[in-house]
């Protein structure tokens, strides 16, 4: 049993942890940033993130704000939240692809600033390269470090058979389904070996069957390396079917609500009762924060958007 | 094989059309060239070798000049695209150049470069350049954010980014321009060259003016429209396909 799984075994047993929002924070009024003391273990870590921008009619909107979270190395923390509620961009941030307007992004204690191999992201729409075969693109940030050729074709064909896409590496991507781009998507990230895995709703485009089979496809690879996921979803189930932890965010701006740990027993399954059930105690007030966003929806006088993967 | 069938009639037509006026003998053939006489022209053209030294010629100044502005295409449209300031700036005033014939350049070009290659050289890149550009631009701006996202987050930067993502992410989109700055260059090209004694096709065809020889002007401009779509149907035609069979695109009709 590796150091992570232990770690996994050993979250507290409290079914259900509430963190009281903190005190609403402006950009501007943000003190010098106080880093709250990191834990053992911590491999991601949100100091005080805030994020403000302007719109196109000139007004500042708070999209983030002061957002603390602390992620264990092997950990699986899953985000959920109504739509705008800012948990992708909160990927982008913490993978450097944008900056915060304030506080910290800190991996293993140090500052995050722009992009890093460290933290991989596997987008919703995988962000595949189709002008490159399925093995390029498995190999395409090994060559972007550098790695010499013999290694990475070794690397290649090794995550490609992790993903089961080994008959598949001279395929272009346009001739594979959305499930087998999506597991592409998982080898071209993991090949680049990255401590953590940021998953931007992953697999929300894909049909039932194909997700329920790459849940089992990324808890297995999970556990087999190690590795620390950062997965957002606004779908609650799929939250507690894959999560050590599920943080629920609010509605614009997005603030911690509650987190929430989740101490099933793996593998789990989608139709686990007690998965229902766990899902259930999120998604009541979850429906709190769709309601917010329908009511601004509303009152913006847009065409109300129900977001059907929220509802379990 | 139904398309041969409508190529030989639609051409077949033409050439009918025009082998029965010469017959016919309505204009002198002075005026009216025949058929006949410029097919001896070309025969004659290429067997003392005129003709391939005229077409080895300018292709090669097409390509050094088209190369050129593809290469400074690329940068200027890329660094237009990803800056405001610019984007506002200068991509008005390129839309604006783009209605200059570039053939306007002539005297400048003269000026600064002397009655020379590097004179030609310049109205080619001059006529070719701002195609390149525009198309770099939008093709930047349709570009897919993700792939740019994608890229960076695998750890590409600079060089490498542009190199081994922005570019041939942006291919599909900037192919038609770049198709579009070779017509340009290939006429800027034979333009320049008429005004100037340079041995090029452009100076070929002047030579026939020059004595009056109207069957030769036609030959010539055979060669010009020939060599373009030449060069049209195997390398842009052939970019697209592998273009269209690696993303996926459905064929354009």
């Amino acid at each position: 049993m590796n150091a992570s799984l232990q770690n996994r075994l050993s979250v507290p047993a409290a079914a259900r942890t509430q963190v009281k929002p903190g005190a609403r924070i402006g950009p501007v009024s943000v003190p010098a940033p106080v880093r709250i003391p990191a834990s053992e273990n911590s491999k991601v870590r949100l100091s005080q993130i805030c994020l403000s921008y302007r719109t196109q009619t000139g007004e500042r909107l708070l999209a983030l704000d002061n957002i603390n979270l602390e992620v264990k190395t092997g950990e699986f923390l899953c985000i959920v939240g109504p739509s705008g509620c800012g948990k992708s961009t909160l990927l982008h941030l913490i993978a450097g692809l944008h900056p915060q307007t304030a506080g910290e992004v800190l991996i293993d204690d140090k500052p995050v600033q722009g992009p890093g191999t460290d933290r991989i992201m596997i987008f919703q729409d995988h962000g595949l390269f189709p002008w490159l075969s399925v093995g390029q693109n498995v190999e395409f940030g090994m060559k972007m470090k550098g790695l010499p050729r013999a290694e990475r074709e070794e690397k290649t064909r090794h995550y490609l058979r992790l993903v089961h896409l080994a008959k598949f590496e001279n395929s272009y991507i346009h001739q594979l389904s959305g499930g087998m781009r999506q597991r592409v998507a998982i080898a071209r990230a993991l090949a680049t070996e990255p401590d953590v895995l940021l998953m931007d709703e992953p697999f929300a485009a894909l049909d039932a069957q194909t997700r329920d089979l790459l849940h089992d496809e990324l808890e297995r690879i999970w556990r087999e390396t190690g590795r620390t996921i950062i997965f957002v979803t606004h779908n609650v189930r799929e939250a507690v079917r894959l999560g050590d932890r599920v943080v629920l965010l609010t509605f614009r701006p997005g603030r911690v609500k509650s987190e929430f740990s989740v101490n099933l027993p793996r593998p789990r399954h989608l139709e686990d009762p007690e998965v229902a059930l766990t899902a259930r105690g999120i998604l009541d007030e979850l429906r709190e924060e769709i309601n917010r966003s329908l009511e601004a929806e509303y009152a913006a006088g847009t065409k109300p958007r129900i977001d059907p993967g929220a509802e379990a | 094989m139904k398309r041969a069938v409508r190529y030989i009639i639609f051409y077949g037509f033409l050439f009918g059309v025009w082998f029965l006026l010469a017959k016919l003998k309505i204009w002198p053939p002075y005026l009216f060239p025949t058929p006949w006489g410029v097919w001896e022209e070309l025969y004659g053209g290429f067997r003392d070798h005129t003709y391939f030294i005229a077409i080895a010629v300018s292709m090669k100044r097409v390509l050094i000049g088209y190369l050129i502005s593809v290469v400074l295409g690329m940068i200027l449209g890329l660094g237009i695209s990803s800056n405001k300031f610019l984007e506002e700036t200068m991509g008005g005033l390129l839309v604006s150049l783009q209605s200059l014939p570039s053939i306007c350049w002539w005297p400048l070009a003269l000026l600064w470069f002397g009655l020379s290659q590097n004179a030609i050289l310049f109205v080619v890149i001059m006529g070719s350049l701002l195609s390149v550009t525009l198309a770099m631009e939008d093709g930047r701006k349709q570009m897919p954010k993700i792939f740019s996202q994608a890229g960076r987050n695998l750890g590409a930067k600079g060089f490498k980014l542009f190199w081994y993502v922005l570019l041939p992410a942006s291919l599909p989109f900037i192919v038609s321009g770049l198709k579009q700055g070779w017509a340009f260059a290939w006429r800027s090209l034979i333009t320049a060259e008429m005004l100037y004694m340079s041995m090029g096709l452009g100076q070929v065809l002047m030579m026939g003016r020059d004595f009056s020889n109207m069957s030769a002007v036609i030959a010539v401009m055979i060669l010009i429209i020939a060599l373009g779509y030449v060069v049209d149907g195997v390398v842009f035609k052939g970019m697209e396909r592998r273009l269209q069979s690696k993303w996926g695109l459905a064929p354009a009709v």
